[in-house]
């Protein structure tokens, strides 16, 4: 099937270049049969391209090894889920994801309005097949996922071991379904600036894509924070790692797109600033598929160097500077129909909230791209770390906190001061509280940052409270509804408002959630011997006992340990780390399954107030001299049986294999049986659940807020609004 | 068997590509790019009205200021509904 594989790629980028050609030609000669069959273009490519996938979804599954990303990716041994999802673990499947997605969204946002934005939407199919054009050459001719041998291996190299992870499975999906979505506003604001039709029509049209763009980028970034922070080992869920980076600024300008463009529906303002950041979101989307692929920036998560660098430097260009020339094309029609009332108005609010976004947004660019700017510059590339981002984010981070406590409090237009002091009376006092209560605990007014986050984020918790509480009252003052009643038909009817606020309450919890667990962590770095201890916080760490399993997939060394606190046992914990065997057959016969690629199992235990975090770092220097003495021993027998009958030569190789397996065993078995010191990464950090309990919430509000409105409800509201202003009119 | 199959899927991409080509009658009427335009100005100033309503309900807005407030987005959209048949009717005669 690898043969029907690669047709479809070609087909698929034959339907892109003839979509193009069909939806600009509609368009300039005004002919609708062609902007529709351009439209069908992206139909029959998201059919094409199901097609496609389902082909190499089928190698995987059946560990059909004539393909070489399936054998670069995936082994028999490989568990079935994994298999599953190995095929986006490869540059090859992971860009052949990206096209497919691409087109399931574009068709999706193509049906939805193939009755309405007639002007724009042949502008906007021209630009999504000219993604689904570049990403399908790319896949075509570059990293071809149908790539076949035509000696097959009889095993294939396995998947990742660090990629072994539910979270990283879901991971790229997520993220790539938020990189893809983002190409639709994208497309359809190039196409609104190419026809002039700036209004709040095509905002109108594509908002739901980029709060779904949004929530999924969202979800990608939490999904490799947990990663990062149970299979890593290293006892972070954040590291500025530049890859991390380039997922979070488009999430950042996306979130200030998705409140900048309530401000023009309302108000019809801020259209240069919209067009700007949704062009400038999509742009960071490419940037961010281009910094794991071309390896210009060091990171854990990138598919290493590749060819891939020029072409998407090419694209970025041409996003850049096309995006660029039209807003000043267009700055004429993009002039605001009014002006801010008020600077106390939640415009204003949102106004300084976006500024502070793209001052983050900025920050990061300017840091992740520096080892590149210096080495332009000065010809040595310049590393710098977490450090140097933090004294510009944390500060941007609190004041985002702020406004998004303040946000909910203020009214659109106008309000009062009377208002506004009935409107913040309970949240300034949670937020005072909070301080009055932190600052009698010890320790934590010794940072100011981690104290200023917590009062905040309360303030933040106490709005969003106060405003659902007022909401419910509201609600059951006309309904007499009881309650609970009241709250869900509260946000049933208002989605965009109260999930807008649930989420800010999340992202109060999140950050809570960071400040403390940076600012407060105990870790510790220890060597210990099965029966020593180690105290971290208070917690009384023992190494009770080593353990070791050798199977064909991996050899884990480990160790059992006891946590205790004021003498009463909290929780024993197992961590390991597993050793994977390299394919190449130079690093010994028996040396290889000790030399390949490795992974942490995280001995953790989550609660609400406080994570214990352990891993283990066994040291293997003092069985390399066995291993080194069974790689001799077994090169030579190898060599001697080689010169044999062949018959006799594979049973006596065979017998070989079978002693070389309880070599290893027993290698193993010597963790156990004479277990030596092992390093020990110990950590106690505080409020890390709220981190994922806050995304959580995060994610729920997301979406209430991307929910539909059921066509009725709307309709009735939109005829009782109508009705109203008949009457007024007559 | 690859060959046949390949075939298969080009006819039916061809086939669904090419069928508003094909097609004899005329293509649904587009309401219009101002009729549009207005359509999604009156969908938001109802929209505004509603969370002006909301903030007042929740005391964000005092009696006066929801008052005035209520008032200009009325007039906005009554501007906006005229505006709207204006065009509508333009456009049928």
């Amino acid at each position: 099937m690898a043969l029907v594989g690669r047709a479809l790629l070609i087909l698929g980028l034959g339907v892109s270049v003839y979509g193009i050609g069909a939806s600009l030609y509609g368009a300039l000669q005004g002919g609708q049969r062609w902007v529709d069959s351009g439209r069908r273009a992206v139909y029959a490519l998201a059919g094409v391209m199901t097609l496609a996938f389902v082909i190499l979804e089928a190698a995987f599954l059946r560990s059909d090894f004539s393909f070489n990303v399936v054998a670069g990716h995936s082994s028999t041994t490989t568990p079935t889920f994994y298999k599953a999802t190995a095929a986006w673990s490869s540059q090859e499947g992971s860009l052949l994801l990206w096209v497919w997605l691409l087109s399931l969204w574009s068709s999706l946002i193509l049906f939805l309005t193939r009755r309405k934005v007639r002007e724009i939407a042949p502008y906007a199919t021209a630009v999504l097949l000219g993604f689904a054009t570049f990403f399908g050459s790319l896949t075509a001719f570059f990293a071809n996922p149908f790539a076949t041998t035509a000696n097959p291996p009889s095993e294939g190299a396995g998947l990742n071991p660090l990629l072994r992870h539910a979270s990283m499975m879901f991971h790229p999906p997520m993220l790539y379904s938020g990189y893809t979505l983002l190409a639709i506003p994208f497309a359809f604001a190039i196409g609104a600036l190419i026809t002039r039709r700036l209004n709040s029509e095509w905002i109108q049209v594509t908002r739901r894509f980029a709060l779904a763009a949004w929530l999924f980028l969202g979800i990608g970034i939490l999904l490799g924070a947990r990663w990062s922070y149970t299979e890593l080992g290293w006892g972070g869920y954040w590291a500025w790692d530049p890859v991390e980076n380039a997922a979070l600024m488009p999430w950042l300008c996306c979130t200030a797109f998705i409140h900048s463009i309530m401000i023009q529906e309302k108000r019809g303002m801020l259209k240069v600033w919209n067009a700007s950041l949704i062009l400038a979101s999509g742009t960071l989307a490419v940037l961010g598929t281009f910094l794991v692929r071309s390896g210009i920036l060091d990171s854990i998560h990138a598919f290493g160097a590749s060819t891939l660098g020029v072409p998407f430097v090419i694209l970025l260009g041409v996003m850049v500077t096309g995006s660029v020339a039209l807003i000043i094309w267009r700055r004429a029609d993009l002039r605001s129909d009014s002006q801010l009332d008020s600077l106390l108005s939640r415009e204003a609010v949102f106004l300084f909230q976006n500024l502070v976004l793209v001052g983050m947004t900025f920050v990061i660019f300017w840091v992740t791209f520096f080892p590149l700017i210096s080495e332009a510059l000065t010809g040595t590339k310049v590393s710098v770390g977490p450090p140097a981002f933090r004294p510009f984010i944390v500060p941007l981070a609190l004041v985002l906190v702020l406004l998004s406590g303040v946000g909910p409090l203020i009214a659109w237009r106008r309000v009062t001061a009377a208002n506004l002091r009935r409107s913040f009376a309970f949240p300034v006092a949670a937020g005072l509280v909070a301080l009055v209560v932190l600052l009698l605990v010890g320790g934590v007014s010794k940072r100011p940052f981690a104290l200023a986050m917590f009062c905040l984020g309360t303030f933040v918790i106490a709005s969003v409270g106060q405003e659902l509480w007022r909401g419910v009252r509201a609600r059951r003052a006309m309904t007499r509804d009881p309650v609970p009643r009241a709250f869900l038909q509260l946000i049933r009817r208002n989605r965009r408002r109260y999930g807008g606020y649930i989420v800010h309450a999340g992202l109060a919890v999140l950050l809570i959630g960071v400040a403390a667990s940076s600012s407060f962590q105990h870790s510790h770095d220890v060597v210990l011997r099965p029966g020593q201890q180690a105290v971290v916080d208070g917690y009384r760490i023992t190494y009770v006992r080593p353990i070791a399993r050798a199977t064909a997939e991996k050899i884990s060394f480990g160790a059992v340990l006891d946590v205790a606190k004021g003498g009463r046992h909290v929780q024993t914990l197992t961590t390991t780390r597993g050793f994977y065997p390299a394919q190449d057959p130079t690093l010994g016969v028996v040396g290889r399954f000790f030399n390949g690629e490795e992974e942490s199992q995280v001995g953790l235990r989550a609660g609400l107030t406080k994570d214990i975090w352990t891993v283990i770092s066994p040291d293997l220097t003092p069985i390399q001299p066995l291993i080194n003495q069974g790689d001799q021993v077994f090169l030579k027998a190898m060599s001697a049986a080689a010169a044999l009958p062949p018959a006799q030569a594979r049973a006596q190789i065979t017998n070989l294999f079978a002693a070389r397996d309880a070599a290893i065993g027993a290698l193993a078995d010597r963790w156990v049986r004479h277990p030596w010191a092992a390093e020990f990464l110990l950590i106690v950090s505080p409020l890390v659940t709220w981190i994922w309990l806050g995304a959580i919430v995060i994610a729920i509000g997301g979406l209430i807020a991307l929910w539909p409105v059921p066509v009725l409800a709307r309709r009735r509201a939109t005829s009782a609004y109508a009705a109203r202003l008949a009457r007024e009119l007559a | 068997m690859d060959f046949v199959i390949v075939l298969a899927i080009l006819a039916a991409v061809v086939y669904v590509v090419s069928a508003p080509l094909r097609r004899t009658g005329e293509a649904a009427p587009s309401p219009g790019a101002e009729i549009a335009d207005l359509e999604a100005a009156r969908e938001a100033k109802y929209r505004e009205i509603r969370d002006a309503e909301l903030d007042h309900r929740t005391g964000k807005l005092s009696d006066d200021d929801f008052e005035a407030i209520d008032r200009s987005l009325r007039a906005e959209a009554i501007e906006i509904l005229q505006a709207l048949d204006g065009a509508k009717a333009e456009r049928a005669g």
